[in-house]
């Protein structure tokens, strides 16, 4: 190391190193990176003011009771939301039921079988443009092919809603999660002596699960808070769910029906279901965080 | 070893002869769309022996390589003109299944490129694709002992092939490919992401391997044709028609190729002149 360094008497000249605090570059840095810190912080208050709301306006009346009782009539007090909270898991379990196989088929057909041809590109396109599509127009469009024509509402009538909500999630999270798999993992199968749909099954699904499970979840938990969709769809009822082609309650119906009356009590417990909601899909989406983190 | 190959080939060149010989590649054309990528080669590939192939880049070795089983298929545009005779069969003729035949001439790649599971799952993949019958642990420990990685990895084998180190990912990938015992390995430059001491190890296994499998080898590194191979084949690219198009010059036992090519242009490229 010294050998390399030039020998002189005369004191080598450096420019000063020292960091220039109110140098105009230095200065527009840090005042960049602080509005950054700021305007970053000034983003998560309205979620950190909604969740602080619910915890102080729901908690209180978050008990047993309210997870597991019927919603209570006008003057009556007590009561709870139970068959709102399996009216939710029910309808999201039969929209992922309908939309998971669906969504990972096409996903398949645009990641791996054909994903420059005209299809494609069009379905491709469809996906992104249902991804923000109005969920109310959802819930009028499943209401005309089911609704009406089995002459009643439905939790299934409000599956269907929510799956027509969760397909484009799912389809565009699982084409991504399968084109990301190497190309030299799916050559290695090839080479093994695998046939297409091998390649697919052994090894691209597999590799792309963490991804295709992270976009499930995703749009689960954007399913779980929707109201508008089962308005037309499930509507709503009183007891518990006995039968799939029956009106059925779920939380966010129940959160909207209650805000809007007159008793502390019912308001009270729109509170509470709000929060449990919120906790639903903040479980869902830190549970699809936490699977998407596992890389291969 | 060495010694013996030498002295071989300086007392008499051992003719090739066609009981020995189990695979034939009597290339005619090979294109890519309306680009003619190779022309007129003919390798027949020695049983028990390793062939390297060498030659400048865009010359056409690892085209040839991925034809002799099937891999190219996997290029739409890919077409093949010529006979490959695989112990007596040509891999090309219409009523063979290209999937098949991958599953007798095993691959490894430039790239180490285990799959995304266990380090035994890895190696057991093409036993369960084959659905095997009999004892998998020992002929996972097998083929990770034929692939010199047994000792480093034994006490992990539930571990990610992802999680070895570049050189052990592609000894990996070596075991993946003999486990189900095909008797051929294409080798497409496997050492060309691998350090000096990994590329030693995986040299070694080669002449490990070549009393049991027959072993082809795409290799830029002369040095590694010289170390490893029995034979080589010399390719190099021809632009006198305007396109580029490769073919092999010159095929011999290594150290005639090196020593005393008969053709001017493997003269100048084992000499370093051009690349």
């Amino acid at each position: 190391m010294n050998s390399s360094m030039p020998v002189t008497d005369a004191p080598l000249r450096l420019p000063s190193l020292h960091r220039a605090h109110f140098e105009a570059r230095t200065l527009q840095s840090g005042i960049l990176t602080a509005s950054t810190w700021i305007l970053a912080l000034v983003a998560s208050i309205p979620l950190f003011s909604v969740i602080y709301m619910l915890l102080v306006e729901g908690g209180s009346r978050l008990d047993w009771e309210a997870l597991t009782a019927l919603p209570p009539s006008a003057f009556e007090m007590g009561g709870g939301f139970g068959n709102a909270i399996v009216g939710t898991g029910v309808m999201i379990g039969l929209a992922t039921l309908i939309s998971v196989p669906i969504g990972i088929f096409s996903a398949i057909y645009l990641a791996i079988l054909d994903p420059d041809s005209k299809l494609a590109h069009t379905a491709r396109f469809l996906a992104k443009v249902l991804t923000g599509f109005p969920s109310v127009l959802t819930g009028v469009f499943v209401y005309a092919a089911l609704v009406v024509t089995m002459k009643t509402y439905s939790a299934l009538a409000g599956g269907v809603a929510l799956a027509v909500l969760m397909l484009p999630t799912v389809v565009l999270a699982a084409e991504q999660a399968m084109v990301m798999v190497p190309k030299k993992m799916k050559d290695a199968a090839f080479g093994m002596g695998c046939t297409r749909a091998q390649v697919i099954w052994k090894v691209v699904l597999p590799t792309g699960l963490p991804g295709i499970l992270t976009g499930v979840m995703l749009g689960i938990a954007r399913a779980a808070g929707e109201s508008a969709p089962l308005l037309f769809t499930a509507l709503f009822s009183n007891y518990f769910l006995s039968s799939l082609s029956e009106p059925t309650a779920s939380l966010s119906i129940l959160i909207f029906n209650f805000s809007g009356m007159p008793y502390d009590n019912q308001i009270e417990l729109a509170w509470a279901a709000s929060l449990v909601l919120v906790l639903i899909v903040l479980v869902l989406n830190i549970t699809a965080r936490f699977i998407g983190r596992q890389k291969f | 070893m060495n010694a013996v190959a030498e002295t071989a080939a300086v007392e008499s060149v051992p003719a090739i002869t066609p009981d020995n010989v189990v695979m034939d590649c009597e290339l005619q054309k090979i294109f890519y769309g309306d680009f003619l990528a190779v022309r007129d080669s003919h390798v027949p590939i020695e049983k028990n022996k390793i062939i390297g192939f060498i030659g400048p880049s865009g010359c056409g070795k690892s085209t040839v390589l991925r034809s002799l089983n099937r891999m190219n298929d996997l290029i739409p545009i890919f077409r093949f003109q010529g006979k490959v005779t695989y112990h007596g069969q040509d891999i090309y003729d219409n009523k063979v299944d290209p999937v098949v035949v991958r599953r007798y001439i095993g691959m490894v790649f430039q790239q180490p490129n285990p799959f995304s599971m266990s380090i035994y799952d890895n190696v057991a993949f093409g036993l369960r694709l084959n659905r095997f019958k009999g004892d998998l642990d020992e002929r996972v420990e097998k083929a990770l002992r034929g692939a010199a990685l047994w000792n480093e990895v034994k006490d992990k084998l539930k571990n990610s092939g992802l999680s070895l180190s570049g050189g052990q990912q592609q000894r990996l990938c070596i075991a993946r490919a003999i486990a189900t015992e095909p008797d051929m390995l294409l080798m497409d430059e496997p050492c060309s992401a691998l350090d000096p001491i990994a590329t030693r190890k995986v040299e070694e296994l080669m002449l490990e391997l070549k009393e049991k499998y027959t072993i082809a080898i795409v290799t830029h590194n002369m040095q590694q044709a010289m170390r490893v191979a029995d034979t080589t084949a010399f390719f190099a690219v021809d632009i006198s028609q305007g396109s580029r198009t490769g073919y092999m010059v010159e095929m011999g036992p290594t150290q005639q190729i090196f020593e005393q090519p008969q053709q001017q242009l493997t003269r100048e490229y084992v000499r370093g002149e051009f690349s």
